[in-house]
């Protein structure tokens, strides 16, 4: 068996042609517990990069290939995935997995690829002074977690004291990252906190919406991913909590978290970083050159989905950072080192995003070697059960960089002290 | 013809009692170690060593220390899991506690800890026996995990609670951490194993290895002849836990190097392995090795064979590969019940034989 394997493994690598593509690794989960929100997020991101390749012959006339691996959102799988694509070019990684993350964060950096974590991974890589080869622009959970508190505030006219506040989340590195900021937010605004810790997968949730309806808080939070959303929220309208008064992350803010439990689910809210629905003229693009030429990825049925939209969303800034490394260095066909700095001198302006045709699909940013987080600015999309659809209810507003930003410096500098490193741009 | 006793003489008790006491065997075993160990160290790249030679080594060492306990002592565990985390967090601990110290320690150690804990756990089995036990093992698992997810202590009180490993060397190369070479983090593990495989070995046919099958076969029989349930018992559960918090501490450590308990240590891991001693067979050294091998290599040779080589969908891939993989399991057990191992010595008794087999 092992002999077998060496062959094969070894024909297999060694029948892999070098070409001079744009190689953009997509580390997917089409399988698994996870896998709701795996396929739109691939299928976003693998679909721009069809359609840049189809209606502009690449960027900057060097085609993009995207090497599909799937990791079943499994850390192990990841590390085979991340091994096995490094060696092929790979200009970024988006895991979509905080737990693959965490993995690929000292990886990434000794072997000086660059990864982009959008809104997920390591908060605190928004400290570019210490990670030098991870962002996570244009938002991350802790700005998730201010801008649901933002909300908050809005709704009650600035002062929340007093207010119960139970945040729901998957009992993992990536939904206890908010935890700090919420604590932080607590005290400086006086609401109470509490905590709900759902297991993997998620599918088991009674005993916390038992002490949900028990204890009436006023609002419920989640930080809630794949299958965890919808059963979620099928537990909150079997309770009948108030729907508008229980506001996901951006995970939990998916067309199929909603969509099981039906009417029911009408008014709930979720933060989010980029613009919803598909109607933008870059989706006319789409249609023409990439779904009408049957070149969709996937089974083509999520487009225009809010996770579709993010990983769509994800491959226009990576063309972006491609666009800009190919200024910075001169050269058309770069390499993983270049695109770091292409994606350190990012600046998404709108008229950058007007010209792609996708005005207001995000805030404009710039990235710097300080930051690598971006602006952390978020609006609040309700869903509509009758019309299926997600609708701002906000404008892009930002988050409350007064408490997130030492809390960003405290916890890279205890990463930097861990790993005796020291820090970049002086 | 070339595999047999025959004019192969012992001259002393110990060259008769000797773990290979046929030539063939021997030279064979020899062979393998030093493939391992003079030649695949020169070859070996990141993806060689990262996807398929560490997780197969240290998998191995988990596969033998569940090995002792299930196959030779006949007590159910599904708890391995658990143990394993117990194994990585005592790593972490004391490799964050104690930077100036040796990993080398840190890890004996850790299998140390483990030990204790396993014992601990493994205290029921004198009142309970089967599935109960199993049961029992199980909360262990379940328990476990939610103590390290619980508890900020066990990863240092960090935001996500995933626990990160820091640089560490021997003699002076880095065995942890992302810059450490393919050949460091294979070395390490192989010789991990390689110690693993002989104490196991060594353990297993003498006279402890004789009380735990004694028990095994017949707990009360064993108490006649003078076997004490409570040492066999309990020793057994003690050495398992030795050699699985050695691998839960490489397989954190050097392997994934990063680590949230719920996903690297959950009831799937504890199932894992059990299946790989299943599939391996029970009750055998090397049945521990080629369980692992077959539960870590084939998901990697058929997603490397259906999407690298036939360039098929990964997802469509995946699901095959979970069928395939499920297939040859029930295979392989209706086949030869006993495991690969066993297959192994079918061959063996008729290699003997061979080419005259009457």
């Amino acid at each position: 068996m092992k002999r077998l394997a060496t062959v094969t493994v070894a024909a297999v690598m060694a029948a892999a042609p070098v070409m001079a593509d744009l190689v953009f690794p997509s580390l997917s989960y089409r399988t698994g517990a996870y896998a709701a929100g795996g396929i739109p997020f691939a299928d976003g991101y693998a679909d721009y990069m069809t359609l840049l390749n189809e209606r502009d012959g690449g960027i900057g006339g060097v085609m993009t290939r995207i090497e599909e691996c799937e990791t079943g959102y499994n850390t192990e799988k990841g590390v085979e995935c991340y091994e096995s694509t490094k060696g092929m070019g790979s200009l970024v990684y988006q895991p979509l997995s905080t737990g693959i993350t965490y993995q690929l964060i000292p990886k990434v950096t000794a072997d000086g690829i660059p990864m982009h974590t959008m809104g997920y991974g390591r908060t605190s890589a928004a400290n570019g002074k210490v990670f030098s080869n991870v962002f996570n622009y244009p938002a991350n959970y802790w700005n998730g977690a201010s801008l649901v508190v933002n909300h908050l505030l809005d709704l009650n006219g600035g002062d929340i004291k007093g207010k119960k506040l139970h945040l729901v989340y998957h009992n993992s590195g990536y939904g206890k990252e908010p935890i700090r900021t919420f604590e932080q937010l607590a005290k400086k605004h006086g609401f109470e906190l509490t905590l709900l810790a759902v297991d993997h997968p998620g599918q088991e949730q009674k005993s916390q919406w038992l002490q949900i309806r028990r204890e009436r808080p006023d609002y419920v939070t989640m930080w809630g991913w794949g299958v965890m959303n919808a059963v979620a929220i099928q537990e909150a309208v079997n309770i009948k909590f108030p729907m508008e008064n229980f506001i996901g992350v951006w995970w939990s803010g998916s067309e199929n978290a909603v969509l099981p439990a039906g009417d029911g689910a009408d008014g709930y809210k979720a933060i989010t970083f980029h613009n919803v629905g598909s109607d933008f003229p870059v989706f006319d693009d789409l249609a023409k050159y990439v779904v009408d030429a049957g070149l969709a990825a996937g089974a083509g049925d999520q487009i225009g989905t809010a996770i579709y939209n993010r990983g769509f969303y994800a491959a226009m800034l990576a063309a972006e950072a491609v666009k800009t490394a190919q200024k910075i260095h001169g050269v058309a066909d770069i390499t993983a080192a270049m695109m770091r700095d292409g994606m350190e001198a990012l600046e998404i302006t709108e008229a950058v995003m007007t010209d792609l045709g996708m005005p207001n699909f995000g805030p404009a940013f710039k990235v710097s070697c300080e930051n690598h987080g971006g602006p952390g600015l978020g609006a609040v999309a309700q869903w509509d059960a009758t019309n299926k659809t997600w609708s701002l209810i906000s404008d892009f507003a930002e988050s409350d960089m007064s408490v997130i930003q030492p809390l960003i410096d405290e916890d890279s500098a205890a990463y930097a002290a861990e790993n005796g490193m020291e820090t970049r741009c002086n | 013809m070339f595999y047999r006793e025959s004019g192969d003489f012992s001259e002393t008790y110990p060259a008769d009692s000797q773990t290979f006491p046929i030539k063939f065997d021997r030279y064979r075993y020899y062979a393998v170690l030093v493939v391992a160990f003079l030649i695949i160290p020169f070859i070996i790249n990141d993806y060689w060593a990262n996807a398929i030679l560490v997780p197969f080594l240290i998998y191995a060492i988990a596969a033998i220390g569940l090995n002792i306990l299930v196959g030779y002592c006949g007590q159910v565990s599904l708890g391995t899991g658990g143990f394993m985390a117990v194994g990585a967090y005592a790593c972490y601990k004391l490799m964050t506690s104690f930077p100036d110290v040796s990993i080398i320690f840190h890890i004996l150690i850790s299998g140390g800890i483990t030990a204790a804990v396993v014992a601990l756990f493994g205290l029921p089995s004198l009142r309970i026996k089967g599935f109960y036990l199993a049961v029992a093992t199980l909360a262990a698992q379940f328990f476990l995990v939610w103590l390290f997810n619980r508890v900020a202590w066990f990863y240092n009180y960090s935001a996500s609670g995933q626990i990160n490993a820091p640089d560490r060397t021997v003699f002076g190369h880095l065995v942890t951490g992302p810059n450490t070479d393919a050949w460091a983090k294979y070395m390490i593990c192989l010789v991990f194993l390689t110690f693993a495989g002989i104490v196991a070995r060594n353990l297993t046919r003498g006279s402890l290895g004789r009380k735990w099958s004694a028990i095994r076969d017949m707990d009360i029989a064993a108490e006649i002849i003078g076997v004490n349930p409570l040492s066999a018992k309990l020793s057994a559960f003690a050495i398992s836990g030795f050699f699985i918090g050695i691998s839960g501490a490489l397989f954190f450590s050097v392997y994934l190097g990063a680590v949230e308990v719920g996903e690297a240590f959950g009831i799937q891991k504890s199932f894992l392995v059990l299946f790989m001693i299943i599939i391996g067979g029970l009750g055998s050294i090397f049945g521990s090795f080629a369980g692992a091998a077959f539960m870590v290599l084939l998901p990697v040779l058929l997603k490397n064979v259906l999407v690298g080589g036939l360039g098929w969908d990964t997802a469509l891939a995946a699901h095959l590969e979970f069928i395939i993989v499920g297939a040859l399991i029930i295979v392989f057990l209706i086949a030869e019940p006993h495991g690969l191992a066993q297959l192994w010595r079918v061959a063996k008794e008729k290699l003997r034989l061979w080419p005259f087999p009457h």
